[in-house]
C-alpha cells in the first residue's frame, strides 16, 4: 500500500484542475483513498490524511467522516498529531454535535500536560469552541492555569476563562480570586488578556463591577498602567508607529469606560489621564486615531466634566476633516450617538457634517444624512433644508425615501411659514416623487387642507407640476386631490402668493382625464382622478362633460373605477339633490396619531431595536351630518385621507367592555398571555393571524387597572429586535379606569418574515394619583405559535 | 441583552478576489451549512464594493471590517459596539506576523501552508481576542512549536515558568 500523497502534493494537483468537474473528480478519488486509510486505522498517516481533508473542506467539500479521526489525533502523544487534530476539531466539529464531548477528557489531560505548547493547544481549542458542558467540566483546570506564573499559559487561561464565563455565566465567581494580582504582571500579553477578563466580569455583573471599583481599586491601577505606556520611552517589542502597545491602551480605555459610567468618583479619577491621552496621541496614522477614538467613546460615556466632553467632540470634528474615510465614518457614527446629549457641541460641526453629504461612500452619506436631520432646528431650518433638498436631488435611490420622509418631518416641525412649507413639499414631490412613502400622500393632503390661506397657491403649483410630469404617482395623487377640492380657486385665478395663471375648466378637465387614460397612472391614481373630476361637478359649470366621463367609466374593466363611476352616476341621477352637500369642501382635520416610521430609525448598523412611538392626540370627532355617513359608504378612502391608524373608538368605559368580549375569544387558537403585571397594572396580549399574510401577527393589548385610582395619560410603547417590524395602531383611549372598570386596548401588528422568536421590550408611562409613573419591561414569554 | 464591550469577533475570513476561501476561523457555534451560507453571502457583498468605499459596513446584525492586501481580502465580523479602527490594526498585525513568518508573504504561501496560517492566528488570537501584543513573542512561540513538531527539541518535563528554548 503506497503512502498517501503529501498535503502539498495534493494541493498542487488539485490546483491543476481546469474545470469544477475535474476538481470534483480528483477530490472524490482522494477522499476514497483517505476513507480506506481511516478504516485501516493507520496511525502513521492519519495526520497527513486529516490535513488533506481539511484542505478539501475549505474548498467546500464534505469532510464529516474525518471528525472522529480528529479526536484520535488529539489523543495521540505526538505533537504534530495534536496540532492537526485540534485544528480539525475546531474546523469540523461544533457544539451541536454530541461527538464534540468526546474531546473533553483529552483536553483535560492536555491542560495538565508537561509541555506548555500542548497545554496551549488545549486552552486555545476550549476557548474557541468549548460548549457549556465542556466549560463546566473544565473550568477548574482553567482556573488553576490562571494562577500559574508561566505567562505563556496565564494569558491563554485568561481568555479561556472569558469564554467559559460567556458560556456559563454562573461560573464567573470562581475566577474572582485568581484575578487578584493579574494587573501587577509585567508581561503585556497577560495584562491585555487580564483586562479583557476583568471587562467581561464587570460587564456581566453589577456586583463584580462594584467590587472592582471599591475593593480592588481598579481605576488607579489601570490609570497607572496607562500612564506608564504613554510616558515610557520607545519599546521595540510593543511599538506600533511610535505608540506603545495600542491594543493594551484601547482595552484599558474600554475598561475605564465601564468603571466610570454612572460613577462620579471613578470618573474623576480618570479625568486627567483621559485628557492626557486625548491631547498627546499622535494622529497621523490609523493606530493613533484608534486610541483617540476609544478615548472619545470613554469620555462620552462616563461622568466627565464639560471641558473634557467638548474636547472629545472637537476630536470628532477633526476626524470629520480627515482624509481617511474610515476615520470620517467613525466620527459620524459617534456624533450620531451623542447628538441628543451634546446637541450644541455637535451643532458647531454642522457645516462639516453637511459637507459629508457629498462623500462618495454610501455609509458615510447615510450617517451624514441622519446626523443632518438630527441637527435641524428652528434657527437653521432654511439653510439645512437647502442642503438636504440638494442632497435629495442627487442622491442614490436607496436614500430617497428616507430623505424625503426626513424632509417632511423637519418641515412639519420647523417650517418658518406655511408658504415655505408647501414649497418644500412641492420640491420633494417633484424631485423624488416616486420614492415618497405611501403614507406621505394622506399626510400631505391633511397638511394642505389645514393651510387654508394657501389653497389657491398650492393648487396652482400642483397644477403646473402636473403639466410638466405625470409619472410620479404620489405627486399626481396629491395634485388630483387638490384640484378636485380647490379647482374653483384655480380657474378663478385667485392666487395671491404668485402670478395667477389663466386656466379654463376644460383645460383642467383635460388634465384630469389625461390621468385617467395615461399608462403611467396606477389604479390608485386613477381613483383619485375620477373622484376629483366628480367633485368638480359642484365647482365647475361644465357638468355635462363630467357626467359623460363618469358614465364612460361605469363600464371600466377596473372594478374599483367601475364601482366609483356607477355610484357617482347614481349621484347624478337619483341623488342629485344631495350632490352639493356630499361634495362640499373638506373641513379642517385634527391630526391623529401617525404611526409607522415617523422618525428615521437608526441605520441597520445599530443593534438598538426600532421604537415606534405613537403620539397622543385628542380623539377625532366624526362630523355629525348625514353626508359624511354616506361618504363612508361610497368607499370614501380617497375622499377622507387614510392616515395609517384606525381612528380611536369611543372612550374606554363603553368601548372597552365591548372589546373585552371580542378579545377574550381566542380567535386563532393561540393562547393569550400576560405580558406585564405590576403595581396594579396588568397587560394581556391576545393574538390573531392577519390574513393573507402569515408573517404578520396581530396582537391586541388589554390594559387593566386593579388600583383604586385611574391611570391617566397612559401610553404604551413597544420595541422589537431589528429583524421584525412593528406597527402600533391607535389605542382605544389613554385612561385605564380604576378597579377593572374597563380596559384600554391597542393593536400591534408585528411583521416577522424570518420567523424568529418574538421578543419585545415595552415601556409604560402613565399618571397615577398625581405622580408620573414609568416602567420598562421585557416580554419574552410569547407562545411559539405566535411567531412560528 | 447585556451590552458587550468585549470585542466579540464572531469570525474571520480570508478570501481571494475570485471569492475563493483561504482561511475561515469561527468563534461562534454554527453548523457547516450556516457557515457556508454566511461565507458565500458576505464574500459576494464585499467583492461588490468599490475601492473608494470605507473599510466598514453593516451586514445583518454585525459590523464587518475588511481590508485587501494584494490579492487577499481579510475580513472580520465583530459585534456592533466596537472600535473598528483597532480591528483594522488587529488585521494588520496578523498580516505582519504572516509576513515575518513566511518572508514577504503572498497568497500562494497561505494556500500551500494553510495549517501554518491557522497556527499563527491561534497564537495571536484566542476566542476572538488578542492574547499577545508583542510580535516577537508570537513568532517565538510558533518557532518553538515548529521545532517541537520536528522533534528537534525534547519534550520538557518541567512545569511552570519555563520556555522551551535551551
Amino acid at each position: 500500500m503506497p503512502a498517501p500523497i503529501r498535503l502539498r502534493e495534493l494541493i498542487r494537483t488539485i490546483r491543476t484542475a481546469r474545470t469544477q468537474a475535474e476538481e470534483r473528480e480528483m477530490i472524490q478519488k482522494e477522499c476514497a483513498a483517505i476513507r480506506s486509510s481511516f478504516r485501516e486505522e493507520d496511525n502513521t498517516y492519519r495526520c497527513r490524511n486529516v490535513a488533506k481533508l481539511l484542505y478539501m473542506h475549505m474548498l467546500g467539500y464534505p469532510a464529516h467522516f474525518g471528525q472522529l479521526e480528529c479526536l484520535k489525533l488529539i489523543a495521540s502523544q505526538k505533537f504534530t498529531d495534536k496540532r492537526i487534530g485540534y485544528l480539525g476539531a475546531m474546523l469540523l466539529l461544533d457544539e451541536r454535535q454530541d461527538v464534540h464531548l468526546l474531546m473533553t477528557n483529552c483536553i483535560k489531560n492536555d491542560l495538565n500536560h508537561s509541555t506548555q505548547y500542548v497545554q496551549g493547544l488545549a486552552l486555545c481549542t476550549l476557548g474557541c469552541m468549548g460548549s457549556s458542558e465542556m466549560c463546566r467540566d473544565l473550568a477548574g483546570e482553567v482556573e488553576k492555569l490562571l494562577k500559574t506564573s508561566n505567562s505563556y499559559l496565564r494569558k491563554k487561561a485568561a481568555l479561556c476563562a472569558v469564554h467559559v464565563i460567556r458560556k456559563v455565566p454562573e461560573l464567573m465567581e470562581m475566577f474572582l480570586p485568581a484575578t487578584k494580582n493579574l494587573l501587577s504582571e509585567k508581561n503585556h500579553g497577560v495584562l491585555h488578556t487580564s483586562v479583557v477578563l476583568l471587562t467581561e466580569m464587570c460587564e456581566r455583573s453589577p456586583d463584580m463591577l462594584a467590587h472592582f471599583r471599591k475593593n480592588e481599586k481598579l481605576v488607579p491601577q489601570l490609570v497607572r498602567i496607562l500612564k506608564n505606556l504613554i510616558m515610557s520611552g520607545y519599546s521595540p517589542e510593543h511599538d506600533v508607529s511610535g505608540i506603545s502597545d495600542p491594543f493594551l491602551q484601547v482595552r484599558i480605555l474600554r475598561l475605564l469606560r465601564i468603571l466610570g459610567k454612572s460613577d462620579d468618583d471613578s470618573s474623576e479619577a480618570m479625568n486627567d489621564i483621559l485628557a492626557q491621552v486625548a491631547t498627546n496621541t499622535e494622529t497621523s496614522k490609523n493606530v493613533g486615531n484608534a486610541i483617540l477614538y476609544e478615548t472619545v467613546l470613554t469620555i462620552m460615556d462616563i461622568k466627565s466634566e464639560s471641558g473634557l466632553r467638548v474636547l472629545a467632540i472637537n476630536i470628532l470634528g477633526r476626524f470629520l476633516l480627515n482624509n481617511d474615510k474610515n476615520i470620517r465614518y467613525v466620527a459620524l457614527t459617534s456624533l450620531l450617538k451623542t447628538v441628543q446629549t451634546d446637541h450644541n457641541a455637535v451643532q458647531r460641526h454642522r457645516s462639516t457634517i453637511v459637507d459629508c453629504l457629498k462623500d462618495l461612500d454610501v455609509s458615510i452619506k447615510r450617517r451624514a444624512m441622519e446626523l443632518s436631520f438630527a441637527l435641524v432646528n428652528g434657527n437653521n431650518i432654511r439653510g439645512m433644508m437647502k442642503e438636504l433638498l440638494y442632497f435629495l436631488d442627487s442622491c442614490d435611490p436607496e436614500f430617497k425615501a428616507d430623505c424625503a420622509s426626513g424632509v417632511f418631518l423637519a418641515a412639519e416641525k420647523y417650517a418658518p411659514s406655511k408658504r415655505w412649507h408647501i414649497d418644500t413639499i412641492m420640491r420633494v414631490l417633484t424631485t423624488a416623487g416616486s420614492y415618497v412613502r405611501d403614507d406621505s400622500v394622506p399626510n400631505l393632503i391633511q397638511l394642505i387642507t389645514n393651510s387654508v390661506e394657501m389653497h389657491a397657491y398650492t393648487v396652482q403649483r400642483l397644477y403646473k407640476a402636473l403639466l410638466d410630469d405625470i409619472s410620479q404617482q404620489p405627486l399626481v395623487q396629491v395634485a388630483s386631490w387638490c384640484i378636485g377640492e380647490y379647482g374653483d380657486l384655480l380657474v378663478s385665478g385667485q392666487c395671491e402668493e404668485e402670478e395667477p395663471i389663466q386656466v379654463t375648466e376644460d383645460e383642467v378637465l383635460d388634465v384630469l382625464e389625461g390621468l385617467l387614460v395615461s399608462n403611467l397612472s396606477t389604479p390608485v391614481t386613477r381613483g383619485y382622478s375620477l373622484t376629483a373630476i366628480m367633485k368638480l361637478s359642484t365647482r365647475f359649470s361644465s357638468v355635462n362633460r363630467i357626467k359623460k366621463v363618469v358614465s364612460i367609466y361605469g363600464s371600466s374593466i377596473d372594478v374599483e373605477l367601475q364601482q366609483r363611476a356607477v355610484e357617482y352616476n347614481a349621484l347624478f341621477k337619483k341623488y342629485d339633490h344631495m350632490r352639493p352637500a356630499l361634495l362640499e369642501r373638506m373641513p379642517i382635520m385634527e391630526k391623529t396619531a401617525t404611526n409607522g416610521p415617523t422618525e428615521i430609525v437608526q441605520t441597520n448598523g445599530e443593534t438598538e431595536p426600532s421604537v415606534v412611538e405613537p403620539k397622543h392626540p385628542p380623539p377625532v370627532t366624526q362630523p355629525a351630518n348625514q353626508a359624511n355617513d354616506l361618504l363612508d359608504l361610497l368607499g370614501g378612502n380617497d375622499v377622507v385621507p387614510v392616515i395609517q391608524t384606525t381612528l380611536p373608538t369611543k372612550p374606554a368605559s363603553a368601548g372597552g367592555e365591548l372589546l373585552d368580549l371580542l378579545g377574550d375569544l381566542s380567535l386563532s387558537g393561540i393562547p393569550p398571555m400576560i405580558a406585564y403585571n405590576k403595581n396594579g397594572l396588568k397587560i394581556d396580549f391576545t393574538f390573531e393571524r392577519a390574513n393573507p399574510n402569515p408573517n404578520i401577527a396581530v396582537i391586541t393589548i388589554h390594559a387593566s387597572n386593579t388600583t383604586e385610582a385611574d391611570m391617566t395619560d397612559f401610553v404604551f410603547q413597544a420595541a422589537v429586535p431589528k429583524t421584525f417590524q412593528l406597527q402600533l395602531l391607535s389605542p382605544s383611549s389613554n385612561v385605564v379606569p380604576a378597579l377593572n372598570q374597563g380596559t384600554v386596548t391597542q393593536v400591534i401588528r408585528v411583521l416577522n418574515p424570518q420567523k424568529q422568536q418574538l421578543r419585545m421590550r415595552i415601556k409604560l408611562t402613565y399618571t397615577h394619583k398625581g405622580s408620573p409613573v414609568q416602567d420598562l419591561a421585557e416580554v419574552n414569554n410569547f407562545p411559539p405559535q405566535s411567531w412560528q | 441583552v447585556a451590552v458587550n464591550h468585549c470585542l466579540l469577533m464572531q469570525f474571520m475570513l480570508l478570501f481571494s478576489r475570485q471569492g475563493k476561501l483561504r482561511l475561515q476561523k469561527w468563534y461562534v457555534p454554527l453548523s457547516d451549512k450556516e457557515r457556508k451560507k454566511i461565507s458565500r453571502d458576505l464574500v459576494q457583498t464585499i467583492l461588490a464594493r468599490k475601492p473608494k468605499m470605507c473599510s466598514f459596513l453593516e451586514w445583518r446584525d454585525l459590523k464587518i471590517v475588511y481590508k485587501r492586501y494584494a490579492s487577499l481580502y481579510f475580513c472580520c465580523a465583530v459585534e456592533d459596539q466596537d472600535n473598528e479602527l483597532i480591528t483594522l490594526e488587529i488585521i494588520h498585525r496578523y498580516v505582519e506576523l504572516l509576513d515575518k513568518y513566511f518572508g514577504s508573504v503572498c497568497e500562494l504561501d497561505i494556500i500551500f501552508n494553510f495549517e501554518k496560517a491557522y497556527f499563527i492566528l491561534d497564537e495571536f488570537l484566542l476566542g476572538g481576542e488578542a492574547q499577545e501584543t508583542s510580535k516577537k513573542n508570537v513568532l517565538k512561540a510558533i518557532e518553538q512549536a515548529d521545532l517541537l513538531q520536528e522533534n528537534i527539541i525534547e519534550l520538557h518535563t518541567d512545569r511552570g515558568g519555563c520556555t522551551m528554548a535551551k
